[in-house]
C-alpha cells in the first residue's frame, strides 16, 4: 500500500514533468510530422479528425432526411434522392463512423497506455490502417458525389447486383477497402494485447476497456472477412455478369443476407463493445470504486463476442428461413442478451456504497445506461418471433438500433471523449457546458426516437419517404427532438475547440484515476514511458470510504505525475 | 386505441396482448435501474456520510448469480411464450382460400382464386382462413399487412406464404416493407376485409374471367408443354396427372413433395431436379413465362391431380 | 541470434519477443483470410448441394491438366519457401535471397499456366454470358471459378511481390537475414498454397471419379 497515492496530491499541476517532451511537441508540428507519424497517439487523432468529418456528413444527410419527412408527401426531395440520403446516412455512419469510432481513434491512443505498452505492435501497419480508411473514404466520398447509391446500408441482392441504377460499385468498394482497415486496426490490437502487456499486467488486471477493445479486434478480424467476400460476390456479379445470387440462373438471394449478416450481427457487437468498456472506466472512477463483478464483467464481454456470431439469422425472420432456423437463433438472441443485462446491473451495483461525483463524463455514461437499457429491452422484443414478424422493417426497428448505436455507441463515445480530453490535449473544459451538452443530448435522443417506437408499433414501415398522413404526427414530433440532437452535437465542437485554445492547462490525473494512463504528464511523452512500469495490482483500486480518498494507481511511472 | 393500430384478427390481438405484456414488463426493468441509479446518486453523492467499506465477496457473488440466473431464466420463459405463440399459427389449415400475389417494382399484382386480378389491393373474406401465396418478379419485397400484425418477404425465384384468419370487415393499409429502389414507398394499396356474402357479391360483380386452371390449361398447350407432356406424345416426359401433392421420386435418388414451388423450378430450372427415369431434355422456359403464367400452369398441374382425386 | 538493431524494431524490446509477436499477427491475420475465403467456400457448399449434376458438369468442362500442373508448381514452391526459412535461421543470406526469388519464379510460372488457362476457358465461353454453353445453375459453377481463382491469383500476386522484395532487400544487404519479416512471408505463402489444394479439389475433381 505503500504506493497509495494521498488525496491531496494528484490535484497538483504537474510541474515536475515539464523535462519530458510531450507527443504533441516531439517530432514538430508541421503537417508532415503528423502524416508520417507511427505514433499511436496521433495516428488515434488522426482517426478522430477523419471520422469527425464524416460523423457530420452522414449527420446532414440526415437532417434532410427528417426534414422531408415532416409532410407525408415529401417537401423537396425526389424519391431517388431521398433513397440515396437515407443510404448515404447509413453507410457512412455504420462503416466510416461507427465501426473506427472508439476502437480506431480511443482504442489506438489508450491502448498501449493502459497495458504499459510504447507503442502497438506494429506502428507502421497503424499508420497504414489509416491510409487505408482515408482510400475507402475516397471511395465513398466518389460514390456520394457521383450521384450516391441507393440500396441502403444493407446492400440486399438482387436489388444491388441486378437493378439498383445507383453507384454501387464505388460504394461497395469503399466498405470493402474499408473492411481491412479494420482487419488491420483489430490484428494490430490483438498482438499489442497479447504480446506488450507490462510487466504484472495479467489478463485480469486488464482494464475493462482494454477487454473491450481485445473482444472487439477479434470479433473485426473474423467477421470482417465474411462482408468483404459478400461485397466482393456483388461486386463480380455487377462488374462482370458472374452470377452469384441471381434468381434466373438458380442463385440464392437469400444467401447474401446470410453472409451479410454473419458480418453485420457482430458488427453491433464491434459498435457497443468499446462503449461498455468505455463506460466501466468512467463509473468506477467517479463513483469511486472498484467495478462490481469485475471477473464478471470480462466473461460477459467475452460471452457476447461469441454468441453475437451465432444470432445472425434474427435478422431474417420474415425472410423465407426455415421456421427451425427461426427458433434457434431465437434462443441464441435471448442467450445473448443475458451478458448485456449483466452489466448493465454491475454498472448500477458500482454506484452502491460509492462516493459519487457527477463530471461531464460520468452524465454522458448515465445517460448511456439508461438509454442502453431501453434499447436492449427493446432487443428482447425483436428476439421473439411473432413480435419481430410485425416490427421488422418498421420504424421499431429504426428505433431500437438507434437506441444502441446512438444512445449507446455515441453517448460512450462523448463519456471517453471527456474522460480522456484533458489527457490528450492537457486542457480542462468548461464544465458546465459539457454537462449542459451531455443532458440535451440525452433529451432530444429520447424526443426523436422515442416516437419512432410508437410509430413502428402502430405500423409504419421504414425507408419510405411518402407515408400515410396518420403517422406525421410522429415523425414532426421525431423530427424537432433530431434539431434538439444536431444543437446537442454541435455544442461539444464548440466548447471543446475552445479548450483547445483557451482551456485551463490539465493536471496529469484531473480525476484521479488509477489507470497507467492517468500516471503520465498530460498529454503524455512520445513514447508514453521512460521506462516500462511494473503493474501489481488490479485496476478499479479506489477507496470510497475515505471521503474522495486515496486510491492506488495500477504502476508507478517513472518521469509520470 | 382504434384508430391508434387497428386490428382485423383474433391473432392480432393477442398480438397485442403479448407486446403490451413486454411493455410493461421492461418499463418495470427500466424504473427498477433508474430508481436504483438515481437512489445510489443521491444517497452515496460524494460529501455526504454513508457506509461505503467494501461489499462481502460472498454477498455479491451471490448478487452476480442471482440477477445472472433470474435473467437467463426470464429470458427463457419469453422464448419459451413467443415460440409457441409462433409455431401454434404455424400450419395452415386445411381449406384455405388460396390467393396468388406478385410483386413487382413498385406494385402488388393480385390474382383471386376465380381468376379475378387486381391491382395494390387485396379482397379477402373475413371468418375463412385464406392463404397469400406469393413470389416476385425482380427484386425481393416484403407483404405486410399491419392491421394482421403479419409480413413475409416475397421473393424471387421462390414461394413464400402467408395465411390468416380475420375477423373484423375493414379498409387497412398493405405495404411493401422491404426496400425496393426508387418507389419503393408507394409500393403501397388497401387491404379490403369483407363479410363472405359482399365477398362473393364483390368477385361475381368483377370483369369476367376464367378460373386460373382454365386460363393455365389454355397456356399448357399454347406454350407447347403438351407436345411432350401427353400421352399421345412421341417424346419421354413424365405424365402430370395426380403428381401435384404428392411425392416425386428424382433421378439422384432424392424424393421431392410436387408443391408450387416445385412445378415452378421445373418450368424456369428443368436441370435442377429431374424425375427418375428421364432424360434432362426438357428447355429451362425462364425469360419465355412470367411469374403470372407460371401461377396459371401451377393451377392447371394442380387441378389434373383434384379431377382424379375429388 | 543476438539482438540485432537492423532487425528488433520499436516497441519490441528483444528479437525473441519480436519474432514471437510477429508470427502471432502473422496467424491473427490469416485465421482472418480462412473466415475470407470461408464466405466464398459456403456459397460453393450451398450451390453444389443444390445443383449437384451442374457442378459436376461445370467441372467436367474445367481443364485439369492446367490445374495439376498449377498444384505441383505450388507445391514445389513451399517446399522451397521453407528452405528460405531455414536459411533465415542459420542466418544464411544466400540461401534466403536465392531461395526467396525461386520461390517467386515459381509463383509467377503458376500464373502463367492460369493465365493459358484462362485464355482457353474464354475461348470456350466459359464466362458465363450469352453463349455460355451449359445450362443454368453450372453459371453458378462458374461464378465460382472465376472468382476463386481470380481472388487467389490476386493473393499469389501479393505473396510474389513480397517474395521478391524481400529476396532483393537480403540480397542487397538492406536487410538482415534473420529478419522477422521472411517467417510471416513464408506463413502468408503456405497459406496461399493451402487455399489452392483446397480450390482445387473443388474445381476440378467433382464427378470426375468413377463414371
Amino acid at each position: 500500500m505503500s504506493e497509495t497515492v494521498s488525496a491531496a496530491e494528484p490535484g497538483k499541476a504537474p510541474e515536475e514533468s515539464e523535462q519530458c517532451e510531450s507527443y504533441l511537441e516531439a517530432g514538430g508540428h508541421t503537417l508532415m510530422s503528423w502524416l508520417t507519424t507511427t505514433d499511436h497517439k496521433r495516428i488515434g487523432i488522426l482517426y478522430a479528425i477523419a471520422i469527425t468529418f464524416f460523423f457530420f456528413i452522414a449527420g446532414i444527410a440526415i437532417g434532410l432526411v427528417r426534414l422531408e419527412l415532416m409532410s407525408p408527401r415529401g417537401l423537396f426531395l425526389s424519391d431517388d434522392e431521398y433513397n440515396r440520403l437515407f443510404s448515404l446516412h447509413g453507410i457512412v455512419m455504420v462503416w466510416f463512423f461507427l465501426v473506427p469510432s472508439i476502437p480506431a481513434t480511443f482504442g489506438n491512443f489508450f491502448l498501449p497506455l493502459m497495458i504499459g505498452a510504447k507503442d502497438v505492435a506494429f506502428p507502421r501497419l497503424n499508420l497504414l490502417s489509416w491510409y487505408v480508411y482515408l482510400l475507402a473514404a475516397g471511395f465513398a466520398c466518389y460514390a456520394i458525389v457521383a450521384g450516391g447509391v441507393d440500396t441502403g446500408w444493407t446492400f440486399y441482392t438482387p436489388f444491388s447486383s441486378l437493378y439498383s441504377n445507383g453507384n454501387v460499385l464505388a460504394a461497395a468498394a469503399g466498405v470493402f477497402v474499408a473492411g481491412f482497415s479494420s482487419i488491420a486496426t483489430g490484428v494490430n490490437f490483438i498482438t499489442t494485447t497479447h504480446m506488450l502487456r507490462a510487466p504484472g499486467m495479467t489478463w485480469f488486471r486488464l482494464p475493462l476497456f482494454v477487454w473491450a477493445i481485445y473482444a472487439t479486434s477479434v470479433v473485426i478480424v473474423l467477421a470482417t472477412p465474411i462482408l468483404a467476400m459478400s461485397l466482393l460476390l456483388i461486386i463480380a456479379e455487377r462488374l462482370f455478369g458472374l452470377p452469384v445470387f441471381n434468381p434466373n440462373d438458380g442463385g440464392d438471394p437469400i444467401l447474401f443476407q446470410h453472409l451479410f449478416w454473419f458480418y453485420s450481427h457482430p458488427a453491433v457487437y464491434i459498435m457497443i463493445l468499446p462503449a461498455m468498456g468505455v463506460i466501466s472506466e468512467v463509473f468506477t472512477c467517479f463513483a469511486r470504486r472498484h467495478i462490481f463483478g469485475y471477473a464478471m464483467m470480462i466473461y460477459a464481454i467475452l460471452g457476447i463476442a461469441v454468441i453475437g456470431f451465432f444470432v445472425w439469422g434474427h435478422h431474417m425472420f420474415v425472410s423465407g428461413e426455415s421456421q427451425f432456423a427461426n427458433l434457434m437463433f431465437s434462443l441464441l438472441s435471448f442467450l445473448v442478451a443475458v451478458p448485456s443485462a449483466i452489466k448493465v446491473f454491475n454498472w448500477t451495483a458500482t454506484l452502491y456504497r460509492g462516493s459519487i461525483s457527477f463530471e461531464a463524463p460520468m452524465v454522458y455514461a448515465m445517460g448511456f445506461v439508461g438509454l442502453f437499457t431501453m434499447g436492449g429491452l427493446t432487443g428482447l422484443f425483436l428476439a421473439s418471433i411473432p413480435i419481430d414478424v410485425h416490427v421488422t422493417d418498421t420504424y421499431f426497428v429504426v428505433a431500437h438500433f438507434h437506441y444502441i448505436m446512438v444512445g449507446g455507441s455515441v453517448s460512450a463515445f462523448f463519456a471517453a471523449l471527456h474522460f480522456w480530453w484533458p489527457k490528450i490535449t492537457g486542457k480542462l473544459y468548461s464544465e458546465a457546458w459539457a454537462r449542459f451538452a451531455a443532458v440535451i443530448m440525452f433529451l432530444g435522443f429520447n424526443s426523436t426516437f422515442l416516437p419512432q417506437y410508437i410509430m413502428g408499433y402502430t405500423g409504419m414501415p421504414r425507408r419510405y419517404h411518402v407515408y400515410p398522413p396518420e403517422f406525421q404526427a410522429y415523425h414532426v414530433l421525431s423530427s424537432m427532438g433530431a434539431l434538439v440532437l444536431l444543437t446537442a452535437y454541435m455544442l461539444p465542437l464548440v466548447y471543446l475547440t475552445w479548450s483547445l485554445f483557451h482551456g485551463k492547462k490539465a493536471p496529469a490525473n484531473p480525476w484521479r484515476a488509477t489507470g497507467l494512463e492517468w500516471q503520465t504528464p498530460s498529454p503524455p511523452p512520445e513514447y508514453n514511458f521512460e521506462e516500462i512500469p511494473r503493474v501489481d495490482t488490479l485496476p478499479y483500486e479506489y477507496h470510497p470510504e475515505n471521503q474522495g480518498g486515496p486510491f492506488r494507481p495500477q504502476g508507478k511511472v517513472i518521469g509520470g505525475k | 386505441m382504434e384508430g391508434f393500430a387497428p386490428k382485423a384478427s383474433s391473432y392480432a390481438s393477442q398480438w397485442d396482448w403479448f407486446f403490451f405484456v413486454l411493455v410493461t414488463v421492461s418499463s418495470i426493468v427500466v424504473a427498477t435501474v433508474f430508481v436504483a441509479i438515481v437512489h445510489f446518486s443521491i444517497r452515496y453523492r460524494r460529501g455526504v456520510n454513508a457506509r461505503r467499506e467494501p461489499v462481502s465477496e460472498t454477498f455479491s457473488n451471490r448478487l452476480e448469480f442471482s440477477w445472472t440466473a433470474g435473467t437467463a431464466l426470464a429470458f427463457l420463459a419469453i422464448f419459451w411464450w413467443a415460440a409457441a405463440f409462433q409455431l401454434r399459427d404455424f400450419v395452415p389449415p386445411e381449406g384455405a382460400l388460396q390467393i396468388h400475389v406478385i410483386g413487382k417494382q413498385w406494385m402488388w399484382k393480385i390474382q383471386q382464386p376465380n381468376g379475378v386480378r387486381e391491382i395494390d389491393e387485396i379482397h379477402a373474406p373475413i371468418g375463412r382462413p385464406v392463404q397469400l401465396i406469393m413470389t416476385s418478379e425482380d427484386v425481393i419485397h416484403s407483404m405486410f399487412l399491419p392491421a394482421l400484425r403479419l409480413k413475409q418477404d416475397v421473393l424471387p425465384g421462390r414461394y413464400t406464404y402467408l395465411w390468416f384468419n380475420a375477423d373484423k370487415p375493414g379498409v387497412y393499409h398493405l405495404f411493401c416493407a422491404e426496400f425496393c429502389g426508387t418507389s419503393h414507398s408507394r409500393m403501397t394499396g388497401r387491404f379490403v376485409l369483407m363479410t363472405p356474402t359482399e365477398y362473393s357479391r364483390w368477385s361475381a360483380a368483377q370483369p369476367e374471367a376464367d378460373n386460373l386452371a382454365r386460363q393455365g390449361q389454355a397456356l399448357f398447350s399454347s406454350l407447347g408443354c403438351s407436345g411432350c407432356h401427353s400421352k399421345s406424345s412421341s417424346v419421354p416426359a413424365p405424365d402430370l396427372h395426380g403428381v401435384f401433392g404428392n411425392p416425386v421420386q428424382l433421378s439422384d435418388g432424392r424424393s421431392i413433395i410436387a408443391d408450387e414451388a416445385y412445378i415452378h423450378d421445373s418450368i424456369v430450372l428443368p436441370e435442377k431436379d429431374i424425375v427418375a427415369g428421364f432424360a434432362p431434355i426438357m428447355p429451362s422456359f425462364a425469360g419465355q413465362v412470367s411469374e403470372e403464367q407460371i401461377i396459371k400452369l401451377v393451377a392447371y398441374i394442380r387441378s389434373l391431380s383434384t379431377e382424379r382425386h375429388p | 541470434m543476438s539482438d540485432d538493431p537492423s532487425v528488433v524494431q520499436f516497441p519490441w524490446p528483444t528479437v525473441a519477443r519480436q519474432r514471437e509477436g510477429v508470427a502471432f499477427g502473422m496467424w491473427t491475420f490469416l485465421g482472418s483470410e480462412i473466415l475470407f475465403f470461408g464466405g466464398l467456400l459456403l456459397t460453393y457448399a450451398v450451390y453444389r448441394t443444390l445443383y449437384p449434376q451442374a457442378f459436376n458438369s461445370g467441372s467436367a468442362a474445367t481443364d485439369i491438366f492446367y490445374g495439376t500442373i498449377n498444384t505441383a508448381l505450388l507445391l514445389t514452391s513451399s517446399f522451397i519457401m521453407t528452405m528460405a526459412l531455414r536459411g533465415s535461421e542459420s542466418g544464411s543470406r544466400g540461401v534466403v535471397a536465392a531461395c526467396m526469388l525461386t520461390t517467386a519464379a515459381f509463383g509467377l510460372a503458376f500464373l502463367a499456366v492460369k493465365g493459358l488457362e484462362y485464355a482457353e476457358d474464354i475461348d470456350k465461353h466459359l464466362v458465363p454470358g450469352p453463349h455460355f454453353p451449359l445450362h443454368p445453375p453450372a453459371r453458378l459453377f462458374f461464378a465460382f471459378y472465376w472468382v476463386a481463382t481470380g481472388v487467389h491469383a490476386i493473393h499469389l500476386l501479393v505473396g510474389i511481390l513480397v517474395a521478391v522484395f524481400l529476396g532483393i532487400r537480403v540480397a542487397l544487404r538492406q536487410m538482415a537475414p534473420e529478419s522477422t519479416a521472411i517467417e510471416a512471408a513464408s506463413l502468408y505463402w503456405h497459406f496461399v498454397d493451402s487455399v489452392w489444394i483446397v480450390l482445387y479439389a473443388l474445381i476440378y475433381l467433382p464427378g470426375r471419379s468413377g463414371a
